[in-house]
C-alpha cells in the first residue's frame, strides 16, 4: 500500500484546487506538482487522480508522455542534453553517450551519490549554440566531446 | 436532413451534411478501409482516433491524401477511393504495420478473427517488406483477461471502452514513439488494477492484444476423466449468439443446437443457467419487496434503491469507485452462483456425488464470470462452486475441435431438474430483462393479483438510461434501468447526492447487457447485431409456456424440498453474498 504525509497530501489538494480540480489542468497541476516535490512519486500521482476526478492510468499516461515529468528524484544537478532536430544532427547522441559512459547511468536515471541525474529533452529554442546541453539552468552550447568531463568538473569540485 | 452531394469514384451520391468521408462512403455501400475506427450507432458511441491511416483516399484539389474517418465532406467533393496511389499507400501503411506485429497467426488465439489478418489478406500482402524493431512486453494473465501488448496496434480502441464507456480507468496510453502501450497505471499487472473484467476492450479489439484467458483445455480433460461428474450451465444470453460462429444470421436462437452440441461433447447433464435466474428473482425479488414494504411503512433506515447484482463487472465497479455505497446492491448472488452453490449441495446430494467429484462448468457470454467464479467466497474448503467459465466463443472453439458438424445437430432439452425455467428467465440476458422479471413477480407477490400481461415495454430498448413507474395496485414503483458502467455511474452518483427517487435500479456493465458481454462472438463494431440477439430473447420469453420465475415448477419444489422459503437462513448461507471495499486506498501519515 502506497503511504503519503499529510502534509503533502494538503500541498497536493491546494495545487489542485489552485487549477479549480479541473481534469483539464492536468498537466499545468502536475508541472506545479513537480516544482514543489522535485519529481512525481506515484502517491503524488494518485492523489491528484482523486482530485481532478479522474483515473490513475490517465494521470500516468501524461506523466510518462512528456520527458519533462519524471517518476524518479532528480539528481543535484540535473543535466539535460537537447535532442531536437538541430542538436541530433550536430551529434547530440554522441554527446549523450559520452555522458552516459562518464556518469554510468541511463537516460532518466539519476546517480547512486544522487549528485547528477541524465534526461533528454527536445529543442530548448538556441539552435544556433547546437549541440547544447543544459545543467541545471545553465546552458551550454557547441558542447564537444571533451567538453563533457570538463562541464562535470565544474560540479564535482 | 439537409443532404449533400458527393461524387465517389465518378459515382454521384446524396449524403447527410456534416458526416465524414468513411461515414458517407459507408452509408451508400461504398468500402473505405480501417482498423482503428469505431462507430456503434445504436449505442451512439464513437471512436475516430485517426490512428491507423488505413482509410487515406483521394480528393480532388488536396495536394495530400486525406483520411476519411476524419474529413468531412463538403457539397461537390469528388473523392477517389480507387486510385493505384491509394491503394499502395495503404498498403505500405499497413505493411510498416505489420513491422512490428508476431507472425504467429496459425497459432495466435484470434487466428480467423481477426481484423488485421483479414485486412492483410484482403489486400494481398504476401511478403514483410520491412522488418522492424520488435517489443517484448511481458504478457500479462488475470482471472479473465490475457494481455499480450506485442499484438497491439494502437487503434486505442480499448481505451475509448474502458475510459469513455465504462468509465473505468483501468487502460490509458503510456510512454510515446515506439515505446507508446496501453497499460494500466504504473504498468501494474490487471489485476491490481481497477480493472472489472467487463471485457469490452477484449469485445472491440482487432488484434490478440487483449483476449480472453482460455479454459477450453482443461475442460476437455475434465470431460475425459470417467471419476469426474460434469455437469455444465448455460447463460441466457449464449443461445441467441453462438450461431454466429457457425454461419448463422445474428439473432438466430439455437437453444436446441447449442444443448445437443454439449451432450455430444460429453457433459454428464446439460443445465440452464436460467434455472439459476428464476431463483435469483426469488431472492432477489423477496428482498426487493421486504425492502419496499419497511420503506412505505416509514422505516428511514431501509436503503433503497435496490440494485440488482447478478453482473459481476458491475459488482467490481461499485466495489472500486463506490465503495461507501457497498451496502445498497442486493446481496443476491448471481445466477452463475447461484447454481454452482445448488448444483454442489442439493444436485451432488441427489445425485449421489461427492463435492469434489463433480466439475461445475459455465458457458457465459461474459469475462467478468471467469473472474467471479474465483472470488474466495465462493468456495468452500478450496472447492469452487463454479470450476471453470468458458465464453460462448470458446464454446463455439471446443465444438469445432471437437468435430461436430453444429448446422446438423438435432435439437435436444435441457436436463432436470436444473434445466427448467420461465421466460422471465431467458431475458435476463438483456437490458431491462432482470428488471422486467423480477416485476413480474414482485407485482403478483405485492399486489397478491394475477399479472395479465406480463410483457412491460416501457422497460425494453437500447437507451443507456431507461425510466418508467409501474404502477403496483395503486402503490407506484419507480424503475431505473442503466447498462454500461458510465451510466450506471451516473445513477450512482445521483444516488450519492440524494437525488435518486429509485426504488429499483437494473445494472449490466456491457452495452446492450449480457448480448453485448466481452465473451460474445466479436460484432466488429456492428450495433445492429446485438439488437438482434435482443429480439430473439424476447421471441424466446413469448415461446415459454411458463413466464413467471415463481411458477417454475422446478423452483417450487427446490424451495419445498431443500432451501425453505425465499430469504431464509439456507438460502442466505448459499444464495447471498457480501460486498468489499477494493478501492486503492492510500495511507496518509501524520509525518
Amino acid at each position: 500500500m502506497m503511504t503519503i504525509c499529510e502534509n503533502n497530501v494538503a500541498k497536493i489538494e491546494a495545487i489542485c484546487s489552485e487549477f479549480g480540480n479541473e481534469k483539464g489542468e492536468l498537466i499545468n497541476v502536475l508541472h506545479k506538482a513537480q516544482t514543489t516535490f522535485g519529481y512525481l512519486p506515484e502517491e503524488v500521482q494518485s492523489i491528484v487522480a482523486e482530485n481532478l476526478n479522474t483515473s490513475l492510468a490517465h494521470v500516468y499516461g501524461v506523466v510518462t508522455f512528456y520527458s519533462f515529468f519524471t517518476m524518479v528524484p532528480k539528481g543535484k544537478y540535473p543535466i539535460n542534453i537537447c535532442t531536437g532536430t538541430a542538436c541530433y544532427v550536430r551529434g547530440a547522441e554522441k554527446i549523450l553517450d559520452e555522458f552516459k559512459e562518464h556518469l554510468n547511468i541511463k537516460v532518466g536515471e539519476t546517480t547512486k551519490d544522487e549528485k547528477f541525474s541524465l534526461s533528454s529533452l527536445r529543442c530548448v529554442g538556441a539552435c544556433g549554440l547546437a549541440p547544447v546541453v543544459l545543467v541545471g539552468e545553465k546552458v551550454y552550447g557547441r558542447v564537444t566531446l571533451d567538453g563533457v568531463e570538463e562541464i562535470l568538473k565544474e560540479y564535482n569540485e | 436532413m439537409d443532404t449533400i452531394n458527393i461524387k465517389i469514384d465518378n459515382k454521384n451520391f446524396q449524403v447527410p451534411k456534416g458526416t465524414t468521408i468513411l461515414e458517407a462512403a459507408k452509408s451508400v455501400g461504398v468500402k473505405i478501409p480501417t482498423l482503428c475506427h469505431m462507430h456503434l450507432h445504436d449505442l451512439n458511441v464513437t471512436h475516430k482516433p485517426t490512428g491507423c491511416r488505413i482509410c487515406v483516399v483521394e480528393v480532388e484539389g488536396r495536394k495530400n491524401l486525406v483520411p476519411a474517418c476524419a474529413t468531412e465532406c463538403t457539397p461537390g467533393m469528388k473523392i477517389k477511393n480507387q486510385t493505384i496511389r491509394v491503394l499502395n499507400s495503404r498498403k505500405t501503411v499497413l505493411e510498416l504495420i505489420l513491422s512490428d506485429h508476431p507472425s504467429d497467426c496459425l497459432i495466435c488465439p484470434k487466428n480467423g478473427d481477426c481484423d488485421l489478418q483479414s485486412m492483410a489478406q484482403e489486400m494481398g500482402i504476401r511478403h514483410y517488406y520491412y522488418k522492424g524493431e520488435q517489443s517484448t512486453y511481458i504478457k500479462d494473465r488475470s482471472a479473465a483477461i490475457k494481455r499480450d501488448m506485442d499484438k497491439c496496434i494502437g487503434c486505442k480502441r480499448c481505451v475509448t471502452m474502458c475510459n469513455e464507456v465504462q468509465t473505468v480507468g483501468a487502460l490509458s496510453s503510456i510512454n510515446r514513439g515506439f515505446m507508446s502501450v496501453v497499460a494500466p497505471a504504473f504498468q501494474m499487472d490487471l489485476e491490481e488494477s481497477v480493472c472489472t473484467y467487463c471485457g469490452q476492450c477484449v469485445a472491440v479489439c482487432p488484434t490478440a492484444a487483449l483476449t480472453e484467458i482460455d479454459h477450453t483445455k482443461t475442460v476437455i480433460r475434465h470431460l475425459a476423466d470417467p471419476s469426474k461428474t460434469v455437469i455444465v450451465q448455460t447463460a441466457p444470453a449464449v443461445r441467441a449468439a453462438l450461431g454466429e460462429e457457425f454461419g448463422y444470421d445474428p439473432g438466430t436462437l439455437v437453444t436446441g443446437k447449442m444443448t445437443a452440441a454439449l451432450k455430444d461433447l460429453g457433459f454428464n447433464y446439460v443445465f440452464d443457467t436460467d434455472f439459476a435466474a428464476d431463483l435469483t428473482i426469488m431472492e432477489e425479488g423477496t428482498e426487493l419487496l421486504d425492502r419496499l414494504t419497511r420503506h412505505l411503512n416509514g422505516d428511514k433506515t431501509v436503503k433503497l434503491p435496490l440494485l440488482t447484482s447478478c453482473c459481476p463487472g458491475w459488482v467490481s465497479f461499485f466495489e472500486h469507485h463506490f465503495p461507501d455505497m457497498k451496502d445498497i446492491p442486493s446481496t443476491a448472488r448471481s445466477p452463475q452462483q447461484m447454481f454452482g452453490a445448488i448444483a454442489k449441495t442439493y444436485l451432488a446430494d441427489k445425485l449421489g456425488v461427492k463435492r469434489e467429484d463433480m466439475i461445475v462448468v459455465s458457458i457465459m457470454p461474459c469475462l467478468a464470470k471467469k473472474y467471479e467464479r474465483s472470488r474466495d467466497e465462493f468456495s468452500t474448503d478450496g472447492n469452487p462452486d463454479v470450476d471453470f467459465v468458458l465464453s460462448t466463443r470458446e464454446l463455439a472453439r471446443l465444438v469445432k475441435q471437437a468435430g461436430i458438424d453444429f448446422k446438423s445437430l438435432e435439437p435436444a432439452e435441457f436436463d432436470h431438474p436444473m434445466g427448467e425455467s420461465s421466460g422471465a428467465a431467458v431475458i435476463f440476458g438483456t437490458t431491462g430483462g432482470v428488471i422486467e422479471a423480477a416485476v413480474r413477480t414482485a407485482y403478483e407477490v405485492f399486489t397478491k393479483e394475477k399479472l395479465h400481461k406480463v410483457e412491460f415495454q416501457q422497460l425494453r430498448g437500447m437507451d443507456w438510461i431507461r425510466e418508467s413507474t409501474i404502477d403496483f395496485n395503486g402503490t407506484p414503483i419507480k424503475i431505473g434501468i442503466a447498462h454500461g458502467l458510465g451510466n450506471a455511474r451516473k445513477l450512482l452518483e445521483e444516488i450519492r447526492d440524494g437525488k435518486s427517487e429509485y426504488h429499483a435500479i437494473e445494472i449490466m456493465a456491457c452495452p446492450g447487457g449480457c448480448i453485448g458481454g466481452g465473451g460474445q462472438p466479436l460484432h466488429h463494431g456492428d450495433s445492429n447485431i446485438l439488437l438482434a440477439r435482443q429480439k430473439a430473447l424476447y421471441a424466446e420469453d413469448k415461446s415459454k409456456v411458463i413466464r413467471k420465475s415463481h411458477e417454475n415448477p422446478s423452483i417450487i419444489k427446490l424451495y419445498d424440498d431443500f432451501l425453505g422459503a425465499p430469504n431464509s437462513e439456507k438460502a442466505h448461507h448459499l444464495l447471498h453474498t457480501n460486498y468489499f471495499d477494493k478501492s486503492n486506498h492510500i495511507e496518509i501519515t501524520k509525518e
